[in-house]
């Protein structure tokens, strides 16, 4: 028996489209070591999760593997038979997936999925492999393990799920376990759990395992060592303390200087001044919940005031009550000193016009069927009454600013641009307006790291230029950290500290925004393990949790 | 299980609503004709006593809301009046109070077996055959099978149901006679002659629906198999079998359901036309003649169970993907 | 019961004759992975298709005629199978010449059809130029009287025929193509007419639904919904019954009726659609963005949404135009759509349909009543392929 667990040589990949096959992976070699963890790293569009599949021998629809070989403990998955395969997958190789809530059967009981793989290739009996499912469950630390297999998948929360899903894979006690980016769905708070649980299992049973995730600093606490890959190219390939401290490529370094990008502190406000945007005590409600409750921040000139909060805070319907979409119930919105009406449709022109957005999905904020120049040029005609020959003049300035070549972007339609030129696009769009203040809502969650860092720094670049102030809505951190002037942290509607940056991110804080803080993912690879003995192994989020 | 009940309720009771409104509808479109309209059935010639009895016979002298709520009323209790053409007999002979009148629930019933028989018939052949041949294009996708299914499918839901009934007479009943051409269906005949004479309606109908059937299904299936649980439960290393039966069936199940129920509903419009051609004694053929002659009773009574049999079918198939669907089976 | 020992045979046999394929293919290519996963249903497959493949053409080249009484059946079979041949050519060849002429966007609109839609598309564009030009094309006019009556197809006098009328007369001697022709213009010209009225309808009311939302919203959808509950050719049987009243001894006003009451029923599910879509875009950011520019109404709907929601319609449009035509052939064959003397599919289907019955001995004779059918079949097979093109392309190729 040999050393070598997984053996993948000069694997290449196509996909189909448009009647023809097209290179996906350019020839990729793995080799994997009973017991050790790859972490596969890469932009989207890199083609980690193909290699990922592809190393069960698997591929999806419109997907084949054209070249090279996959050996598994001796055997060639691409070669092989479907039987062979059926075989080895499930009970050597095994798998967790992106979407644990897509990927476990609706129909039925999380413990029925989990014994199905044992009782079927004949590892253990139902009985057995039941017990032996609430045992994983109890080490994985969900809770309530002798209860939670019988329930249904929608019955039970999405890092639950996750965990369930890893317990799932490790029934047959595999040899490899290929994780698909398990996290990113998930929250910060609720993804250390996760990140925990499934490095102490594989721990435990020495489980190889290749950890695919785009995420720099999770891969650092999770693998042995880091394989990048680029548009279906190997980058590099080290051992995580080399990769982390001296990556050789050009591409690598980029991808972690970053994190390092953080934009210099300006001085204190100037607490006189009258605020760009002021919003008091807002109370708002959809339908009749209040799902805002008694918010109030300021805005001033120049400053870029980051909100920060998980999935479900509040922070988009804050935006929403600034711009008029949802009226508050109670409190209102003031501008330059002056109070708006509620609803946007009450406000005349100018008001609309100094107040702009920017979206996340760059993909449905612009129309599809309208050209760049139309876009850009449509506020610029309905504000600035500019037509014809200054009106292009205008709109060719504009993309000028957003480092876009004019001549070439004018007429090209969104479907024609990449995910950051799109995003590019809406900031022009909102430029063109010649506002004072703009709203971003999670404008660089949908980008690559590097994408989003030079979205990042065009937001500053152009603040810096026009004197623009910025609401920043976002759930990651390492944004706030990189562009924020002030942060108001949010939590269920509420908001549970505000203030100066260096502030925020020195103690002592609100628990919760520690427990925010603490969470977010270092890229020093004994950091997991550092804060699991600093809040102590079993209460991992749970008990911060419940602190405050 | 409380909020599946209230859900089941609800639906029932929306059912109940349209139903409501389609009678509603239905009065009030008979009740657009032009005029007296017992004039205009009895033509200029017509006496005074004659018009005025069928006017009393078909209580016009009352108003609509009364009316309406009177015909609402006795159609409930499956009193749905007298056929126009039994009411002008009566009008001309002057026996109002005749013993011998057939009404129009006693017209429909026999006619509403038979066509619930055809529809049986063309049901139990179509949806088996829709259902496994729609998982099987769902399975083998984009092969020569598929392309040619998805072009012969195409082709017989494009055609009216006229065409593919006279095609297959050519061939079953005149080119090799296998079947009979003409359905002459009476009451006590044998269940196998029975079948027989109804194969050739059966089957046209059943070309008609399988062909829609099948291709929902396969829409259905292949949307359910691009799932990632399915894809899961193939890295498990599940046989394809069990990942069909065990994984895929359950979920297919609600949709599928969905499917069939609605090309049933279908299949009672397409009765219409199929039982004019085949001189199938069926309610479709009773209201293309009733509508021919004007006789507003019969054609008030055959679109209300045609609309009650439709909204039955469409609350059936509503009601059967909630029971199906796990997460309202199972509430939080 | 002797028919089903033979095809429970047939099957048997069959599946034995996949094994033995299967099993033959994988030892010529060496267990090549197609063949060596290869489930016995496809082999099976493989199979059955060759063998009905090989009876096609064995069938085809039976002789036309024994001892000179007709063999109907293989008549019927070669023209079913020259035609639909001659209709495969012809639309490749239709294809390649418009991958050659034409400008650069239909070229490479061409190069990616498959050959369904290139007929589609073909079959359209000659109904189109029938329908304009009835008037030049046919011979004779749709009402006229040519003396001679049930002339048979054909153009042969041995068989009945007369080479003046090639698809024969009808029972009071009206020539059968011209009013085939005629036909054209009338069936397709009124149900074209009636989904343009069930669009303008259908689509306004769905757009204001979908973009003011509210109470008006409300109170459409629940009439379309109540509306919708009715099977729609039962309502317009139903609505035809008091058009005809109104009508009375006008047959022009009957059309004109049907062409409303027709156009009414099917707007709800144009209804439907256009609210759906408009909904869909509604939501989008850029709507958002436009309304927070302060942008009115009129530009909100032409400028914004109804760019985005015009492939949905248009493959909409196709399908709704097949249904309303089926519709008004079936309303015309039961005898309450297009009135006579007009000439209309529908109509002719029923009145020559008697002749089916002479197929046994004179398959000319048979012929006439399917050519109207096949009329109406064949548009609206070739209007639902190209809808089928539609949207598979629109949906992209994740199938």
């Amino acid at each position: 028996m040999s050393d070598l667990l997984l053996k993948i040589r000069d694997l290449k990949i196509e996909g189909r489209s448009d009647e023809t096959w097209n290179p996906i992976i350019n020839g990729i070699d793995v080799d994997l070591k009973r017991g050790e963890v790859l972490g596969m790293i890469g932009e989207s569009g890199a083609g980690k999760s193909t290699v990922g599949l592809a190393s069960m021998g698997y591929t999806r629809d419109g997907v084949r593997i054209s070249n090279g070989s996959v050996e598994f403990d001796g055997v060639d998955l691409v070669t092989a038979s479907a039987s062979t395969k059926r075989a080895l997958l499930g009970k050597r190789i095994a798998y967790v997936a992106q979407s644990a809530a897509a990927s476990f059967n609706p129909a039925h009981k999380l413990i029925d999925q989990h014994t199905e793989g044992p009782v079927q290739h004949g590892v253990s009996s139902r009985a057995e492999s039941e017990l032996d499912g609430i045992e994983l469950y109890r080490r994985l630390r969900l809770p309530d393990p002798e209860e939670i297999g019988f329930r249904y998948p929608h019955q039970v929360s999405g890092g639950q799920l996750q965990r369930a899903m890893t317990a799932m894979a490790m029934a047959c006690r595999p040899d490899l376990i290929i994780f698909d980016e398990p996290t990113t769905a998930l929250d910060v708070t609720t993804q250390i759990e996760v990140l925990a649980s499934i490095r102490d299992i594989v721990e435990q049973f020495d489980t190889a395992a290749i950890y695919i995730t785009h995420d720099l600093a999770v891969v650092a606490q999770m693998a042995d060592k880091i394989k990048v890959l680029l548009k279906g190219d190997e980058v590099e390939e080290a051992d995580t303390h080399t990769m982390l401290s001296a990556p050789q490529e050009e591409y690598t370094k980029s991808l972690w200087a970053v994190r390092s990008f953080e934009r210099p502190a300006k001085p204190a406000i100037n607490t006189s001044a009258t605020p760009v945007v002021s919003v008091r005590n807002v109370t708002a409600a959809y339908g009749t919940v209040d799902v805002l409750h008694d918010v109030s921040f300021d805005i001033h000139a120049g400053r870029t005031v980051a909100v920060v909060g998980e999935s479900g805070s509040g922070k988009s319907t804050a935006a929403r009550c600034i711009t008029g979409l949802l009226p508050p119930r109670i409190g209102h919105v003031e501008f330059d000193g002056q109070q708006l009406p509620l609803s946007y449709k009450q406000r005349d022109k100018s008001q609309l016009r100094q107040a702009q957005m920017i979206y996340q999905m760059a993909d449905t904020a612009l129309n599809p069927r309208k050209s760049i120049g139309e876009t850009i040029g449509r506020p610029v005609e309905f504000y600035m009454g500019l037509t014809g020959r200054e009106k292009r003049k205008r709109v060719e300035e504009l993309l000028a600013e957003i480092e876009l070549e004019p001549t070439e972007y004018f007429n090209r339609l969104p479907s024609e641009l990449s995910g950051g030129q799109k995003q590019r696009i809406g900031i022009a769009r909102a430029l063109a307006a010649e506002p004072k203040f703009i709203i971003c809502d999670e404008v660089t969650s949908a980008l690559d790291q590097l994408v989003a860092e030079g979205i990042l720094r065009l937001l500053a670049k152009l603040q810096d230029e026009l004197g623009l102030s910025y609401m920043f809505i976002t759930h990651d951190l390492a944004t706030v950290r990189s562009i924020a002037d002030e942060v108001v942290v949010m939590k269920e509607g509420k908001v549970v500290e505000q203030g100066p940056k260096k502030e925020m991110f020195k103690p002592p804080h609100h628990p919760y925004t520690d427990l925010l803080l603490s969470s977010v993912p270092e890229m020093d690879p004994d950091w997991l393990t550092n804060l699991l003995q600093e809040r102590g192994v079993d209460n991992i989020g749970d008990a911060a949790a419940d602190k405050m | 299980m409380a909020g599946l009940a209230k859900i089941i309720l609800q639906r029932l009771l929306l059912g109940i609503a349209t139903l409501f409104a389609v009678s509603i509808i239905i009065f009030v479109a008979v009740n657009a004709l032009p005029g007296d309209f017992a004039q205009s059935i009895l033509g200029q010639g017509a006496t005074p006593e004659s018009v005025a009895a069928i006017r009393e016979q078909l209580g016009l002298n009352e108003g609509p809301v009364t009316r309406y709520l009177k015909w609402l009323v006795a159609a409930i209790q499956g009193d749905l009046g007298v056929p126009m053409s039994q009411a002008l007999f009566q009008s001309f002979t002057g026996s109002s109070t005749g013993g011998d009148v057939i009404t129009v629930f006693e017209q429909i019933v026999p006619r509403l077996k038979n066509t619930l028989f055809l529809a049986g018939v063309s049901a139990a052949i179509s949806v088996p055959l829709a259902v496994t041949l729609g998982i099987l294009t769902a399975l083998y996708r984009n092969t020569a099978f598929d392309k040619a299914m998805n072009v012969t499918t195409l082709s017989a839901i494009s055609s009216p149901e006229f065409f593919l009934a006279y095609i297959l007479i050519l061939f079953l009943a005149v080119l090799n006679p296998v079947f009979p051409s003409l359905s002459n269906i009476f009451p006590g005949m044998e269940f196998s002659d029975r079948l027989n004479k109804t194969m050739l309606p059966a089957l046209t109908l059943t070309l008609a629906v399988t062909a829609q059937m099948m291709r929902m299904t396969r829409a259905a299936i292949i949307n359910l198999l691009a799932s990632p649980y399915i894809e899961m439960a193939r890295l498990k290393g599940l046989s394809p079998m069990r990942v069909i039966v065990k994984h895929a069936l359950p979920n297919a199940l609600a949709p599928i359901i969905t499917v069939v129920a609605l090309n049933l509903a279908y299949l009672v419009t397409g009765v219409v036309v199929v039982e004019v051609v085949f001189v199938y004694p069926g309610i479709g053929q009773l209201f293309v003649d009733s509508v021919k002659i004007r006789d507003i009773p019969v054609v008030q009574a055959c679109c209300l169970i045609f609309a009650a049999v439709y909204i039955l079918l469409n609350l059936t198939a509503d009601i059967l993907s909630i029971i199906s669907n796990p997460r309202l089976r199972h509430p939080k | 019961m002797n028919a089903l020992i033979w095809i429970v045979g047939g099957v048997l046999l069959l599946l034995a004759l996949g094994w033995a394929f299967r099993f033959a293919a994988q030892k010529l290519t060496g267990n090549k992975p197609y063949f060596r996963d290869m489930p016995l249903g496809v082999a099976f497959g493989y199979v059955f298709a060759a063998a009905a493949l090989l009876f096609s053409v064995w069938y085809f080249f039976q002789p036309q005629a024994v001892n000179d009484i007709p063999q109907p059946g293989v008549i019927f079979f070669r023209w079913a199978v020259i035609g639909l041949l001659g209709f495969a050519a012809a639309s490749w060849l239709f294809r390649t010449v418009f991958r050659n002429v034409g400008s650069e966007g239909s070229k490479k609109l061409f190069r990616s059809m498959p050959l369904t839609a290139a007929f589609g598309i073909m079959i359209i564009i000659a109904y189109a130029f029938v329908s304009i030009f009835a008037g030049f094309i046919a011979p004779y006019g749709q009402e006229e009287i040519l003396g001679s009556a049930n002339v048979v197809a054909g153009g042969n006098p041995a068989l009945g025929g007369n080479p003046e009328f090639p698809l024969g007369t009808d029972q009071i001697g009206r020539d059968i193509l011209s009013r085939l022709i005629y036909g054209a213009q009338n069936t397709v010209g009124i149900a074209f007419v009636t989904t343009c009225l069930a669009f303008l309808l259908g689509g306004t009311l769905g757009f204001l639904a979908a973009v003011l939302g509210g109470w008006l919203d409300q109170l459409l959808s629940r009439m379309v919904d109540a509306l919708m509950a009715i099977p729609s050719l039962i309502f317009s049987l139903l609505l035809m019954t008091i058009a005809t009243a109104w009508a009375g001894s006008e047959a022009w006003l009957v059309t004109v009726y049907m062409i409303f009451i027709i156009a009414v029923i099917d707007s709800t599910r144009v209804f439907r659609l256009s609210r759906a879509v408009g909904q869909s875009i509604v939501v989008m950011d850029y709507i958002e963005a436009a309304k927070l520019r302060g942008e009115g109404m009129g530009y909100l709907i032409f400028r914004e949404i109804l760019p985005n929601a015009l492939a949905p319609l248009l493959a909409e449009f196709g399908l709704r135009f097949c249904f309303v035509f089926l519709t008004i052939a079936s309303l015309s064959f039961l005898g309450v759509g297009i009135q006579p003397p007009k000439a209309d599919w529908g109509t002719m289907v029923r009145d020559l349909s008697q002749f089916i019955n002479f197929a046994a001995f004179a398959p000319n004779v048979a012929v006439t009543p399917l050519l109207a059918a096949g009329a109406i079949a064949l548009l609206t097979v070739a209007v639902n392929f190209v809808v089928d093109w539609m949207l598979h392309k629109s949906s992209g190729l994740k199938e």
